[in-house]
């Protein structure tokens, strides 16, 4: 539990994103790193062994064999049938600054030989919230696994429901965790910080095995509801992976240096 | 003492009339039947004025009415030989939450529903119908109790939301509403949900994935509280009447959106101004509902249950 020192809760998630130019900050241990030297490290902080935020593209080639994923349903879009309040702002804003079209990229590779079925979750786009999209993708990717019969993993990283979409962002957590019913291979849920709210509500934490990074947010509620609500200062490391091991919520916790062995391992034992 | 809101005063002041009027034909014995039949037809028609074009927000606030029918109130007006199961079997025995069993017209069901208390230590007791991991469990274990005797169920909505706490995390609030959400797509028994008040995101829907999903006309069901949405887009709760506009939450907001299958009318004025009446609405869409489901075979139930909330979403294909 020590390893992490508990952070401030910031305005917004993004600031601690990795910013641009050739050094940066850690934002656990406060050091100065050279960016390349973090990079080749699978962005883990050389110093503190903390964990920074990737896109969904770094997690693919960290994960799958030769970073090769066959994508499915990149042509579904978000729609802003409620017409709300810079939705569609922020979907083009998202589209440009990740090159996506929503916040999940899901498809077939392999995994050390193994296929399967991967969903990839980008924090980048709209704060990894789930939409129609997210459901949607996720929904088929279930499907697909289920009829190809092979192992579902998803890597989540999300904020919860997507409020600009309404009543059918919460439905999206419905839509997804009845499907799970029809999978019969294993499932395998990696959450990477932050995993919040819908999203920790539903799919996240249905996996056969649930494993998550270091450090990462893990919880329903976010901390700054919670501290709002009950006017008490939160326990040091509260809704930290390290936390949630310790209450018995997740298998273990593991880190990005050993995740493609460990899941490899684990879909060995399951298959 | 009801309690009424602010666009519900005019109401008020028509029925104080009207019911001096009455004390005073009755006190002086004399019929006063000439003013009072035409202030009742007046009293009757501001009812459907102010309650045919109510905002987002008034829905809103009608949904958290204090006077408004909970489910006890409902299960008591509705239902017959009503036993209450306590306890997840794991914790504790979350009074946010209470399920059990009862009949109805002879036919056994099984009821889960939130609630909220009318007293001041009541609702701390029920903790504002606020429900911990141990509510969501011990809905989904008698759930299964009851299916496992072929019992249908009846889950009654209403709840601001699950409870932000530091017990509820360590306990795995995330897990318990996921797995809920998850095994009831797999009930095999007809599963009735209706939204009698607040139907609060995660915590609603914990209890939420039914053959038919029902709200009742001055009910509400959101993914964030308006409060929630105003700071988070305005950065001030004020703006809370705009947040409940944007975010469609009014039982012909959902039906539009395919979200929910009827809308249950209530008694004019709104349920909380007469619960009878509004028992006898919900007790014939009950019935009517569980005719027609009870004739579909469980594993059918199921296929349907999960395509029906599979279906959900609006998004482009290109
Ligand atoms: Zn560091």
């Amino acid at each position: 539990m020590g390893l992490f020192r508990r952070r401030k809760v910031k305005k917004t998630e993004e600031k601690k994103s990795i910013p641009d130019g050739a050094w940066m900050k850690c934002d656990n241990c406060g050091e100065i790193l050279y960016r390349k030297e973090v990079q080749n490290n699978l962005y883990v902080c050389t110093k503190c062994g903390f964990h920074f935020r990737v896109s969904s593209k770094v997690y693919r080639a960290l994960l799958l064999d030769d970073g090769k994923l066959i994508e499915q349903d990149s042509g579904l879009e978000p729609v802003d049938f409620l017409k709300f309040k810079d939705y569609a702002a922020k979907i083009k804003k998202s589209t440009q600054k990740t090159g996506l079209k929503d916040a999940i990229v899901c498809g077939e590779g392999k995994i050390n030989g193994i296929e399967v079925e991967a969903c990839f979750m980008d924090f980048g786009f709209i704060g990894g919230s789930m939409g129609s999209v997210v459901g949607e993708k996720v929904k088929r990717a279930i499907y697909r696994a289920r009829d190809k019969n092979i192992p579902l993993i998803i890597v989540s990283s999300s904020g919860g429901a997507r409020m600009q979409e309404g009543i059918i962002s919460l439905m999206q957590m419905a839509k997804t965790s009845a499907a799970l019913n029809l999978l019969k291979t294993p499932y395998i849920s990696i959450l990477t910080n932050p995993t919040t709210a819908g999203v920790m509500a539903s799919y996240a934490s249905l996996g056969d095995v649930i494993i998550a990074e270091p450090g990462a947010l893990l919880g329903f509620a976010g901390p700054r509801v919670i501290q709002q609500t009950i006017k008490q200062e939160l326990p040091p490391g509260f809704q930290r992976s390290e936390f949630m091991l310790e209450h018995g919520m997740i298998d273990m916790i593991v880190t990005r240096h050993e995740m493609k062995e460990v899941v490899t391992t684990l879909l060995k034992h399951l298959s | 003492m009801a309690t009424y809101l602010d666009f519900e005063k005019p109401i008020e002041e028509l029925e104080k009339k009207i019911e001096e009027l009455k004390n005073l034909s009755e006190t002086e014995g004399i019929s006063l039947e000439d003013e009072i039949k035409p202030l009742e037809k007046k009293l009757n028609d501001l009812r459907k004025k102010i309650f045919s074009s109510l905002t987002p927000w008034q829905k809103v606030q009608l949904a958290r009415h204090p006077d408004r029918p909970y489910t006890l109130d409902y299960i008591n007006l509705i239902f017959n030989d009503w036993v209450e199961l306590h306890g997840d079997r794991l914790f504790a025995d979350d009074s946010a939450i209470v399920s059990g069993f009862a009949t109805l017209e002879g036919i056994p069901f099984t009821i889960v529903g939130h609630q909220k208390g009318r007293t001041v230590e009541e609702k701390i007791k029920r903790n504002f119908g606020m429900p911990h991991p141990e509510g969501y469990r011990k809905a989904l274990r008698v759930m299964k109790t009851g299916a496992k005797f072929g019992r249908p169920i009846i889950a009654f909505i209403d709840t601001p939301g699950a409870f932000p706490g530091i017990g509820a995390e360590e306990r795995g609030q995330a897990m318990a509403i996921a797995v809920n959400i998850k095994e009831m797509a797999v009930l095999p028994v007809p599963i009735i949900v209706i939204v009698t008040g607040e139907g609060g995101s995660g915590g609603a829907l914990a209890i939420g994935v039914g053959d038919r999903v029902y709200m009742q006309e001055n009910a509400m069901y959101s993914v964030i509280s308006p409060e929630g949405c105003a700071s988070i887009l305005w950065r001030d709760q004020k703006y809370k009447d705009k947040a409940a506009e944007s975010l469609k939450i009014t039982a012909k907001d959902l039906l539009k959106m395919g979200v929910i299958d009827g809308i249950i009318p209530e008694p004019p004025g709104g349920a909380h101004r007469d619960p009878e009446g509004a028992a006898k609405i919900l007790k014939k869409t009950i019935l009517n509902t569980y005719r027609e489901l009870s004739k579909i075979k469980g594993d059918e139930l199921i296929i349907k249950r999960i395509e029906k909330f599979g279906e959900m979403g609006f998004f482009k294909e290109v």
